[in-house]
């Protein structure tokens, strides 16, 4: 199971789920992680974490633990 | 005939240039307050128009109606009307940022449901277009049943438009069909829900409120959310098997709650769309790409931030030293003038010693809260703020802080005053806590006289390291330093105490980059500078009268005032005798000031101090510099005998230091007690203005008490344990 943390700087995905039923999982579907969409990781923060990916053309931030209840099939 | 106000909420996705919007739209005449129990601040502007008269109510960007936190809470219950005290909408605009309308139709089919009338208000057009994209406006007015608008509020463009149909639509008064983008079976479900928690009402003594549609909505699909909440204590413990139990049938419907909204929206978010967007794709922003690759580049991306709050801190540093110096000049000009008008008597001490001193007190720290908001409006405007963010989250995170604390705690070390109030960005309330509780270690810059007078007054000016630094140098970064050191253990221990609790997760937008809107800047500046003359400025006034008081009461100022008289009124040729006059004169003072009632407390106090190598001189300084910082050099001033306007660089209190003794001959000062001072300084909650500003911002008095008590205690051990340690080294 590849979640969005795994992928490399510049290698997109299609999310198949986003884990979770409490208020981050809430909130990662609201800014527009949901099944089907595409997800691009942008880059990573100096010290690794958080990372800055693509998302229905909107740039967004997350910690990698909350990126781990992204998965993901990298294409 | 006055007509009653329409009254219209702006909502939003945050980043839609909602607030350039409002500017446009209400113009200056926007009035602010609070909102009962809640930091959001409550901003409501007039649009102008003859008929009736519009209230524009703007609230905080918001990416969905389900509210997690007691901020959100309120925003939502204004929108749908069921805030306490607030009159329901008659209007919602929502603004929709034009290049990510997909996701921004998300909160849309929420406000849709409602059955208020919407406008949507399509921004950032001139973005849209400059990328290619093709927006059919007329027939996604149609799609969706409602009026659509493309306007560009930085470019003023369509907002006559949008005015029109703002007027349009309040004056029809209609409330619309809500649309229904979920499942049937939700709303059935929703409705039986509602049913049951109605027959629990009614057998509740006490004649309950009834929850409304929406609440049962939210409540149905927010697992353990504030609607949830909010049911149990309006009906008691019994509505949570029933709501437990309509979930779970839900579930076996149509799916799990969360899952069923968000496909739902978003596929109704699709269907809204069909025939909306042109084919032309999505080229990227350039500038953004190209901005961000440099800025948050992984190696360079800190280098650069370090760079960018170093120089931020020195230009504050540097220009609000012209009008801060120009403020103590037109003090001096007004003392002067008070001077030459009134003979030297109580009063005019009042006036000058007490009135003028204590504003100038006020006055000078505008300077340096304008600059600093103007730096922070400049930054979150243009969008580099929440890159800021994203860089420094790790570190922070690892503090128990959030990457948006850099920002406030950076603003600190100019002044805590502006640095606890730009702390609200942070949304959650317990980094926000933890980083307003700790911004006032960060040593401001009213702690740099104390420091420089000290350290050049008991610090040998030797080099070391083979010249490059000067040991003094050192000091004052170490002095800094304190601060830094005391504040990381003191916001880890904390957050694994009193503001424990799930760590707040960092879901960020970075807005693509834009120029600063002057309006919304200006705005911004304004506001906080006024905040703090008004507020905090009563206060430091009337500490600054009350010191004068215990600094002049009581004693006979006769001979005091007789003499001032007589140097005021000497012609040069007395030269010699002013001389021999002056030196009384300062010697009165110095007598009177220890006889007063601040005089005799720094008396008193001479024993608790004593562990910390102070005499009762020093005792008093702390004390009354407890308002304000600088007043230590001032009360020094006047006990050393030198008269009360001693700067930090007047040679003068630097010889009187060094010469100062004990009772028994041996001198006062020594390195050891320098550092002690400092120390104490460095950590002590010496500014009524910070802990004012701490009350407004947690809406309670626990806070600055509790601040105030840790910060004096840790003060007076870190002084001692600089004092005893010192000088057994």
């Amino acid at each position: 199971m590849v979640t969005l943390d795994m992928l490399l700087p510049g290698q997109s995905a299609e999310i198949v789920r986003v884990s979770g039923v409490d208020g981050i999982a809430i909130r990662l579907r609201e800014m527009g992680f949901i099944p089907g969409e595409g997800v691009r990781l942008l880059r990573l923060a100096p010290l690794g974490d958080p990372l800055k990916c693509m998302i229905q053309g909107c740039r967004i931030a997350i910690r990698n633990r909350e990126a781990r209840r992204v998965e993901v099939v990298p294409q | 005939m006055v007509q009653a106000p329409r009254r219209v909420v702006l909502v939003g996705n945050p980043n839609t240039g909602k607030s350039t919007l409002f500017g446009v739209l209400s113009g200056m005449t926007v009035r602010t307050g609070n909102y009962a129990g809640v930091t959001i601040e409550k901003k409501i502007g007039q649009i102008a128009h003859e008929e009736f008269p519009i209230e524009l109510v703007d609230l905080p960007g918001t990416y969905s109606l389900s509210p997690r936190s007691p901020d959100e809470w309120v925003t939502v219950k204004v929108i749908t009307g069921d805030a306490v005290g607030e009159a329901a909408p008659d209007l919602i605009v929502c603004v929709v940022n034009a290049t990510l309308l997909r996701r921004n139709l998300f909160l849309v089919s929420q406000l849709l449901e409602l059955g208020c009338p919407v406008v949507l208000a399509l921004n950032m057009i001139d973005s849209a277009r400059s990328r290619g994209m093709l927006i059919d406006c007329d027939k996604l007015t149609q799609n969706l049943g409602v009026p659509v608008v493309a306007i560009s509020a930085s470019k003023r463009e369509g907002i006559d438009l949008l005015r029109s149909e703002i007027v349009k639509a309040l004056s029809h008064g209609r409330t619309i069909e809500p649309a229904h983008p979920l499942p049937e079976a939700f709303y059935d479900m929703r409705d039986s829900l509602a049913a049951k928690l109605s027959v629990i009402a009614s057998t509740k003594s006490g004649n309950p409120t009834l929850p409304n549609r929406y609440l049962v909505e939210r409540a149905l699909l927010d697992v353990g959310g504030e609607a949830e909440r909010s049911i149990v204590r309006m009906l008691g413990d019994a509505a949570n098997p029933e709501i437990t139990a309509t979930r779970e049938e839900l579930a076996r419907l149509v799916g799990a709650p969360n899952d069923i909204e968000c496909e739902s929206r978003y596929a109704w978010s699709r269907q809204m769309l069909a025939g909306v967007l042109g084919d032309t794709g999505n080229t990227p922003h350039h500038v953004t790409e190209w901005l961000d690759s440099v800025l948050t580049h992984r190696v360079f991306g800190l280098v650069i931030f370090a760079a960018f709050m170093m120089l931020i801190f020195q230009c504050i540093y540097a220009w609000s030293g012209i009008p801060m110096d120009g403020i103590e000049t037109i003090q001096g000009w007004i003392s002067g003038a008070v001077e030459s008008v009134l003979e030297p008597g109580v009063l005019r001490s009042l006036i000058v010693d007490g009135m003028i001193a204590g504003v100038g007190g006020v006055l000078i720290f505008v300077p340096q809260i304008a600059l600093l908001f103007l730096f922070l409006a400049l930054l979150e405007d243009c969008g580099y703020m929440a890159r800021a963010a994203f860089l420094v989250d790790r570190v922070m995170s690892f503090f128990g802080l959030s990457g948006k604390s850099f920002l406030p705690l950076m603003s600190s070390f100019a002044c805590a005053v502006p640095g606890v109030m730009a702390a609200r960005v942070i949304e959650n309330p317990r980094d926000r806590l933890a980083t307003i509780f700790v911004a006032p270690f960060m040593s401001c810059s009213a702690r740099l006289p104390v420091y420089l007078l000290l350290i050049t007054a008991f610090v040998p000016a030797t080099r070391i390291l083979g010249g490059w630094v000067s040991l003094s140098g050192l000091v004052l970064l170490a002095m800094y330093m304190v601060g830094v050191l005391v504040a990381i253990p003191t916001a880890w221990m904390l957050k694994r105490t009193l503001l424990r609790g799930e760590a707040a997760p960092l879901v960020l937008e970075l807005p693509e980059y834009k120029w600063p809107d002057p309006r919304v800047v200006a705005v911004r500046v304004y506001d906080a500078s006024k905040a703090f003359v008004i507020r905090a400025g009563t206060l430091i006034f009337s500490a600054s009268i009350l010191i004068w008081a215990a600094g002049y009461l009581p004693g006979d100022h006769t001979r005091q005032h007789e003499l001032q008289a007589l140097i005021e009124t000497a012609d040069e040729s007395a030269a010699p005798q002013v001389a021999i006059w002056t030196k009384e004169l300062k010697n009165e003072s110095g007598k009177l000031l220890e006889n007063s009632l601040l005089g005799r407390l720094g008396h008193a106090i001479e024993p608790v101090v004593k562990p910390l190598g102070w005499d009762w001189r020093i005792g008093v300084g702390a004390i009354a510099s407890f308002p304000a910082r600088e007043v230590i050099i001032a009360t020094l001033g006047t006990v050393y005998s030198l008269g009360g306007d001693v700067d930090e660089e007047d040679e003068g209190l630097i010889d009187a230091l060094r010469a100062s003794t004990w009772p028994d001959g041996s001198p006062v000062y020594n390195v050891p007690v320098a550092l002690s001072i400092m120390v104490f300084f460095a950590l002590c909650a010496q500014c009524v203005s910070t802990l004012l500003v701490m009350k407004r911002e947690t809406n309670s008095w626990r806070w600055p008490i509790f601040s105030f008590v840790y910060m004096t205690t840790l003060a007076y051990i870190g002084a001692l344990l600089t004092y005893q340690i010192g000088i057994r080294l």
